[in-house]
């Protein structure tokens, strides 16, 4: 990692202990183009750190664990912001496979496919099948649920959910909950969760300690980032009034294919970047259609996110990876097309 | 007040006479306001339908063309009409045989609004 990058990470360090946070060594965001994000498990605070230093000093403690975020794989998008979505879906899993700790499983954050169709799906597994990490959890997008209501998604990818797609589970004390918000959209308004997935969560939530730390992971943005494009979810408060009693809540998101953060209180919103193609930043376009940028750059704005849980540091930390380094250029997503 | 009377005789004759005809069911008396019954034209350019806002005539097809990189729909809020996902430059038509106000979104990006007035 150059210094200039770890420069950039102090700075936006800064940015977010303003709120009187003391998130400094754990809390570190890498605001790259074009691969994932690695989140470290650590306590239950989510954490980014570049993927090259750092990580791996500070797993090893017995229940510390990581798992890997990617979104917005797209397979099927042909057009000219990148016509060959699967070489850079493969490449977000290599840097997966390279990462010095091997994550216990993948989360994936929706729009998997660009239409919905079987031949996409065929060609994502196939992808994801190289993955080291065995186990994947999915969540549906917008792009997943485009004929039959979403049927060959779930039908693939929803065994065992409920409702268009939901489930939760736990891995080593940490609560995870996969939403959908990206079915039954109702004209004029932005993603939705719905009374029954409400319901169904206030429930899954009713018991737990506060001490658990949470994990939310849906498409659609749960804060409202930008409404003139629907990035936001309707009745995201209600869902996160359910979680206010916890110590600490991850909230995991895709949809926008650009890296965004805000801490509220407990609650770390995050959004990862997209495997696929980068879009505008908020306001900055006539709308939010794919971004071109010139090829030597796609990689920059592509990325993993990988997270870190570490049990002695009672925090998780989130690390923002691009698929290719960004080098001297500025590597926020969205300034790299102005 | 005679012309004053004789003005208001004069602008109510034809209103009357219009609205006469179009009781009688020949409502082509009144073309010249309306649209006429042919086809028209919807584009989806940067998530937007244009014109959000389109007037036509009974019996009129209008066919909405996406141009954008990305796939919409085209669905009736009112479950009238409801389009296959229309990726790009892929069209989709409905002819509206009934007057009305038909307000329509694209299902996977719901900020998407427009509606057709049928006359």
């Amino acid at each position: 990692m150059t210094n200039k990058k770890q420069d950039l990470i102090d700075q936006r360090l800064q940015d977010l202990n303003n709120d009187g946070v003391d998130r400094r060594g754990f809390l570190k965001c890498m605001a790259w183009a074009g691969t994932g994000m690695v989140w470290t498990m650590a306590g239950g605070i989510p954490a980014s750190r570049a993927f090259a230093k750092g990580h791996g000093k500070d797993a090893g403690k017995k229940g510390d664990f990581s798992f890997v975020q990617i979104s917005d794989s797209h397979i099927g998008f042909n057009k000219p912001a990148n016509p060959d979505v699967t070489a850079t879906l493969q490449k977000a899993i290599d840097e997966i496979n390279a990462l010095p700790s091997k994550p216990d499983f993948i989360i994936h954050t929706g729009d998997l496919s660009q239409l919905s169709k079987p031949g996409e799906f065929d060609t994502l597994d196939q992808v994801l099948k190289g993955a080291s990490a065995k186990q994947i959890y999915f969540v549906p997008g917008e792009h997943d649920m485009l004929s039959d209501n979403g049927e060959e998604y779930l039908q693939r990818y929803g065994k065992g959910t409920k409702g268009s797609g939901w489930y939760s589970f736990d891995h080593k004390g940490v609560h995870f909950a996969g939403l959908v918000n990206v079915a039954n959209l109702k004209a004029g308004g932005m993603g939705s969760l719905g009374h029954e997935q409400l319901e169904w969560l206030e429930d899954d939530l009713k018991g737990r300690s506060a001490s658990t730390p949470i994990v939310l992971f849906a498409h659609i943005p749960l804060w409202t980032i930008y409404p003139d494009w629907g990035w936001g979810t309707d009745d995201s408060e209600q869902a996160l009034s359910y979680v206010k009693r916890f110590g600490s809540v991850t909230v995991l998101n895709g949809h926008i294919h650009q890296i965004m953060q805000k801490v509220e209180g407990k609650v770390s919103f995050h959004t990862a970047m997209s495997t696929a193609f980068p879009q505008p930043a908020p306001g900055t376009a006539p709308s939010a259609g794919p971004m071109k940028v010139p090829a030597d750059q796609l990689q920059r704005v592509l990325g993993i996110t990988d997270v870190n849980y570490l049990v002695s540091g009672r925090n998780l930390a989130v690390i923002d990876s691009p698929l290719a380094d960004a080098g001297p250029t500025t590597p926020v997503p969205g300034a790299a097309a102005r | 007040m005679n012309q004053y009377k004789v003005w208001i005789a004069c602008l109510a004759a034809p209103a009357i006479i219009a609205v006469l005809l179009l009781i009688a069911g020949s409502p082509s008396a009144a073309a010249s306001d309306q649209p006429s019954a042919a086809n028209a034209d919807v584009k989806i350019d940067n998530f937007s339908f244009g014109p959000q806002t389109l007037t036509v005539a009974v019996g009129t097809t209008v066919t909405w063309t996406n141009r954008d990189d990305i796939p919409h729909t085209v669905v009736s809020t009112d479950g009238v009409f409801k389009s296959k996902v229309r990726d790009t430059d892929e069209k989709f038509s409905y002819t509206f045989d009934k007057p009305g106000t038909y307000p329509y979104y694209c299902s996977v990006h719901p900020k998407m609004t427009g509606k057709v007035v049928v006359q």
